[in-house]
C-alpha cells in the first residue's frame, strides 16, 4: 500500500498535528501516512500523539531541503 | 481580573511597596549617617533573605535576579573545578531553567550531560551516579519547576564525587518551606520577583567553603564577588515580601494547596481531553500546568486574557521557528496547547471556580480558530 503524503511544510503547531489527526480518522488501518512538517513542536508532538492514541510511529527522516517526514502507521 | 502568573511574577504588595519607599538611598560602603542606615538595612535585608531559607547572613550573595544567580553559580563552579583538576563535567536535569542549561553548554570545554526525568519531571537519584561517572564540577538540579511545578527528591542525592550541587528555587522559595541545612545543597538560587519580592533582585546562598568567583568586577561589594551598586530599595522589598510569605506558609501553603489540587482535579470534569502535568503530590501549592491536544496554546490564552484570566502558556505556537518547551518535552507530552496556571496568597475558590467555568467556551473557540468542531 502507497502511504498517503500529508504535507503540512510552513504550518506553525499544532497544525500538523490537527491535519495528522483527521487524516488518521479517515485512513484504513494499517496504512502508513508520511507528515512532511518543518514545524520544530512536531518532533516532539507525532511521537507522543502516536503513543497517546495506539498508533505506531516508525521513524523520523530528515528532507534534504529542511523539516522531516514523519511515517505514521494506523492501527486499528 | 484574577491574576494566575504568580510563577512569573507576583504584584507587588502594598507591604513590599512600603518598605521599597522606606529603604535609605544612600551608598552603603560610605562612612557617613546615611551611608550607616544603608548599610543596616542591607545587612537586615540578607539576614531575613537567609533565615528564609534556614542559612546565615554571610552566605548570601545579591544579584540582579534568579538569572544572574544562576550563571553566577553555574560560572563559579567550572572555575572551581578547573582550579582543583576535578573533571569538567556539568549534569543538570533536563528541565533546568534556560538560563542555566544555556550557561552550562556555553563552555566549549566542559561536557554537559542532560539528565533525563520521568512523565512527571521527577529524576531518578540512581541514573545520576551514572551519570557523574568520575566526577563532575556541578550537579544542577532544581528545588522545583516552574512549568510543571514537580518537586525534586534533593535529599536523596548524595553520590556526587566532590561535585558541587546547585538547586535552582525559583519555584519554590517563598511558595514551601526550605532549609538548606536539610537539602544537603552547596547553593541555592533565588528569584525574588517570584518569591514576593519586585522584579531585578534575587540571591545566591552558597555553602561554607563554596567561594563564588566573580562575573562583575570593580569593587569589593558583596565580599568582592558581585561589584556594583546594590539595589538596596529592591533587596530591602526582597526581605519585606519573602518574610511576609515565609511567615504566612503555615496557612498560606495548604490553601493553595487545597485551592490547586481541586483545580487540578476539576480540569478533567469540564474538558472533553486534557493531560494535567506534575507530579500529583511533589508539588509546589501554587503551579498547575495542562494541556489540551489540538488547540493553540496562544489561542487559548488570549481567549482567557479577554475574559479577565492572565496566565502564561507554556507552548510556542506562534511561529514555526519556535522551540518547544523543553520541560515539556523532557516529561514526553504535546507540546501545544499547554496553559499554567499559578496562584498566589490572594487568590480564592471562587477565582478557580470561574477559571474553569470559562475553560470550555475558550477551548471551543480555540477549536473553531483551527477550523475544528
Amino acid at each position: 500500500m502507497e502511504p498517503i503524503i500529508l504535507d503540512c511544510l510552513g504550518l506553525a503547531c499544532p497544525m500538523p498535528l490537527v491535519k495528522l489527526n483527521e487524516v488518521i480518522s479517515e485512513a484504513e488501518p494499517g496504512a502508513r501516512i508520511d507528515v512532511l512538517s518543518d514545524d520544530e513542536g512536531s518532533k516532539v508532538d507525532i511521537p507522543v500523539w502516536c503513543r497517546m492514541r495506539g498508533h505506531e510511529f516508525l521513524e523520523r527522516l530528515d528532507r534534504p531541503n529542511g523539516g522531516w517526514i514523519f511515517q505514521v502507521l494506523v492501527s486499528s | 481580573m484574577p491574576y494566575l502568573d504568580h510563577a512569573s511574577i507576583s504584584p507587588i504588595t502594598p507591604e513590599v511597596a512600603a518598605a521599597i519607599a522606606s529603604a535609605p538611598s544612600e551608598d552603603p560602603t560610605r562612612l557617613h549617617a546615611g551611608a550607616r542606615r544603608a548599610r543596616q538595612a542591607l545587612d537586615a535585608a540578607r539576614a531575613t533573605c537567609a533565615a528564609s531559607i534556614g542559612g546565615r547572613a554571610e552566605e548570601v550573595t545579591f544579584t540582579s535576579g534568579g538569572t544572574e544567580a544562576v550563571v553566577l553559580a553555574v560560572t563559579s563552579a567550572v572555575s572551581a573545578a578547573r582550579a582543583a583538576r576535578r573533571p569538567l563535567r556539568i549534569v543538570a536535569s533536563a528541565i533546568e531553567q534556560r538560563s542555566l542549561l544555556e550557561t552550562a553548554a556555553s563552555f566549549p570545554d566542559v561536557e554537559l550531560i542532560s539528565l533525563g526525568v520521568d512523565a512527571h519531571g521527577l529524576v531518578d537519584p540512581a541514573a545520576l551516579e551514572a551519570a557523574i561517572g568520575d566526577g563532575a564540577a556541578l550537579v544542577a538540579i532544581q528545588v522545583a519547576n516552574l512549568e510543571i511545578g514537580t518537586v525534586q527528591p534533593l535529599a536523596e542525592l548524595t553520590a556526587r564525587r566532590g561535585a558541587w550541587l546547585l538547586a535552582d528555587a525559583s519555584a519554590a522559595a517563598g511558595w514551601i518551606p526550605l532549609d538548606v541545612s536539610t537539602l544537603g545543597v552547596d547553593l541555592l538560587t533565588v528569584s525574588g520577583s517570584r518569591a514576593g519580592g519586585p522584579a531585578g533582585t534575587g540571591f545566591v546562598w552558597t555553602r561554607s567553603g563554596v567561594r563564588l568567583r566573580p562575573m562583575l568586577r570593580g569593587d569589593d561589594r558583596e565580599r568582592g564577588v558581585r561589584a556594583g551598586m546594590p539595589n538596596l530599595p529592591g533587596l530591602v522589598g526582597l526581605a519585606a515580601g519573602l518574610r511576609a510569605r515565609i511567615d504566612a506558609l503555615p496557612d498560606a501553603e495548604p490553601r493553595m494547596r487545597a485551592l490547586t489540587e481541586h483545580l487540578r482535579a476539576q480540569l478533567p470534569t469540564v474538558l472533553d481531553e486534557v493531560i494535567v502535568h506534575g507530579h500529583p503530590q511533589r508539588r509546589v501549592p501554587h503551579i498547575v500546568s495542562f494541556s489540551i491536544p489540538l488547540v493553540e496554546g496562544d489561542a487559548l490564552l488570549l481567549g482567557l486574557d479577554a475574559r479577565g484570566f492572565a496566565v502564561h502558556s507554556g507552548s510556542a505556537c506562534t511561529s514555526s521557528t519556535a522551540e518547544p518547551s523543553h520541560v515539556l518535552a523532557a516529561i514526553g507530552t504535546l507540546t501545544h496547547g499547554a496553559i499554567r496556571v499559578s496562584i498566589g496568597p490572594e487568590t480564592t475558590a471562587a477565582d478557580l471556580d470561574a477559571f474553569v467555568a470559562a475553560l470550555p467556551e475558550v477551548v471551543d473557540a480555540a477549536k473553531a480558530r483551527l477550523g475544528r468542531r
